[in-house]
């Protein structure tokens, strides 16, 4: 059995993604706030200029919200599914806890995410929405969507150990979320007898309700909220469980 | 006292390697199950080892060393048996795996440290000996790529001498290095060894072989010999010699008493060293 310093293990582990990453731009971390600024100006011209939707008020951090929320589920889930394969030499070698692979792999991300959400709230305090009371919420509605990507990155990262199509799976998966996903659409646009089962999607709860604070200065709404924590808690505790019954035999298949 | 307690384990691997892609599981799907030609790793092996000895395990490649240390450090599960340890086993160290490229010689042996369960104040205290050992203090800073293979070498065993496990695991890291680099790891061994640490060394140099008491030979997942070093080497190296001409695998598993033989080896490994 490992016993080590689990804390050390991880800021270590989180370290390594995030230099391995950064090391070799010269640019460096600038590159982590430049990557939504350049998709945000190129929904803005799309959705302004050629399908001519201005009905969105606040409509560029209406997106750069949703963008780097977006981009960072992508990231993350695709990043941590691989994270296991990608780390067999330590697997290999060290009875650390697995868990800690795929949970580092999903931090390491969370270091980007951190930067473009200081990003974002600069952005929103530039453009005089201001700080409300309700930015309270924030921390709670991002903590749950990193458990939710924790949790689904835990399922997809054992399962591509034995299965290595399994990456492409969750790329294509990706896709499916983005356009279920109200990035630069309103969720009034949907639907009202879909929107009920539309709002068990996390990332689009995610969204909903980081925008409901941030550009309507308003608590999330409850039923988003409700079915979000649902959704997140299950998915950490079923992540937990399956990784927990495929993770005696890694050994064998890496 | 048994540190170590293998008990008939047996661990069977299949020959594709058990990874798959999807057109695999649908191609057994139908044509009913293949799941590849199973073949054991390792079959009934049986054996214990007592706190501060040492023991080499030798055999062809393919014969179950690596699988048999990653059941010992409790990487992998056995199929049928138990391995019972007692006293920390810090890691499989085999070298150089776990190092990455793109990070600095001093961000590796953090990582490497960690890894193995050290904390910071314990990783801080021991950079400097590590640095010193592997004789790298100018390329610290360095990303790992630039180093020759030969320093690379240099610091993995650094790394993996200056942990101080209960169990030291040395997985071919012998064979790196000058003579007078080889010379100071198993100078540095020796010390790890006085200081009362069971030492397990898997390598093909009977060199090394012998400055350990005692030798379990495994051929084709099985043990074939298990005894004092003295013995089982040079029997281990004339069938190597001559595996084909019929040199009779030996039939006689010698049982091995820790108690009486210890002290012997002791002072015969000494004399043996490089």
């Amino acid at each position: 059995m490992w016993n080590g310093d689990y804390r050390f293990l991880l800021r270590n582990l989180v370290a390594k993604d995030f230099k391995v990453r950064y090391r070799n731009m010269s640019l460096g971390v600038l590159w982590s706030l430049l990557n939504p600024l350049v998709m945000l100006a190129v929904y803005l011209f799309v959705f302004a200029k050629i399908f001519k939707t201005t009905a969105i008020p606040h409509f560029a951090l209406y997106i750069l919200s949703g963008v780097i929320l977006f981009n960072f589920f992508n990231l993350a889930w695709i990043v941590g599914t691989c994270s296991v394969v990608d780390n067999a030499n330590l697997i290999k070698r060290v009875p650390v806890p697995r868990e800690i692979v795929p949970f580092a792999s999903v931090l390491s991300n969370c270091l980007h995410l951190a930067i473009q959400l200081a990003l974002l709230l600069v952005a929103v305090i530039m453009s005089g929405l201001g700080v409300n009371i309700y930015w309270f919420y924030l921390p709670i509605i991002w903590a749950l969507g990193i458990l939710f990507i924790f949790g689904i990155s835990l399922i997809t990262a054992g399962l591509h150990v034995y299965l290595r199509d399994t990456r492409y799976v969750v790329e294509s998966f990706c896709l499916i979320v983005f356009w279920f996903t109200p990035i630069f659409y309103l969720l009034s646009f949907v639907p009202e007898q879909y929107r009920a089962l539309y709002i068990w999607n996390p990332i689009a709860a995610l969204i909903i309700a980081t925008r409901s604070v941030l550009l309507d200065g308003q608590a999330p709404a409850m039923d988003v909220m409700v079915k979000f924590t649902l959704v997140s808690v299950g998915a950490l505790a079923l992540g937990m469980f399956l990784f927990r019954q495929m993770k005696s035999r890694f050994y064998d298949y890496l | 006292m048994n540190i170590i307690t293998v008990n008939d384990v047996s661990k069977t691997f299949r020959r594709r390697g058990g990874r798959k892609l999807l057109r695999d599981y649908l191609r057994d799907q139908f044509r009913g199950r293949n799941e590849g030609e199973v073949f054991y790793a390792l079959k009934h092996v049986s054996f214990t080892i007592a706190t501060q000895e040492s023991v080499s395990i030798i055999g062809a490649n393919g014969a179950g060393k690596s699988t048999l240390l990653s059941l010992i450090v409790g990487l992998a599960k056995p199929d049928e048996g138990s391995v019972e340890v007692n006293g920390r086993i810090a890691a499989l160290l085999e070298l150089g795996s776990g190092f990455h490229p793109e990070l600095t010689g001093t961000e590796n042996v953090f990582l490497n440290a960690a890894l193995l369960g050290f904390n910071e104040k314990q990783t801080r205290e021991m950079l400097g000996a590590i640095v010193e050992f592997a004789e790298l203090s100018e390329s610290m800073d360095q990303p790992l790529r630039t180093y020759s293979t030969g320093m690379l070498m240099r610091l993995a065993f650094s790394v993996a001498v200056h942990v101080e496990p209960a169990i030291l695991i040395v997985d071919e890291v012998l064979a790196v290095g000058d003579l007078a680099f080889q010379e100071k790891c198993v100078r540095r061994i020796q010390t790890l060894r006085q200081e009362g640490r069971t030492l397990i060394s898997v390598t093909h140099a009977p060199g090394v072989m012998l400055t350990c008491d005692r030798t379990i030979w495994l051929h084709h997942g099985e043990v074939i010999m298990d005894g004092p070093s003295s013995e089982v080497v040079p029997a281990y190296v004339s069938y190597m010699a001559a595996p084909q001409t019929g040199v009779p695998l030996p039939a006689v598993k010698p049982v091995f008493n820790t108690d009486t033989m210890r002290p012997r080896a002791e002072a015969r490994a000494k004399r043996a060293m490089v």
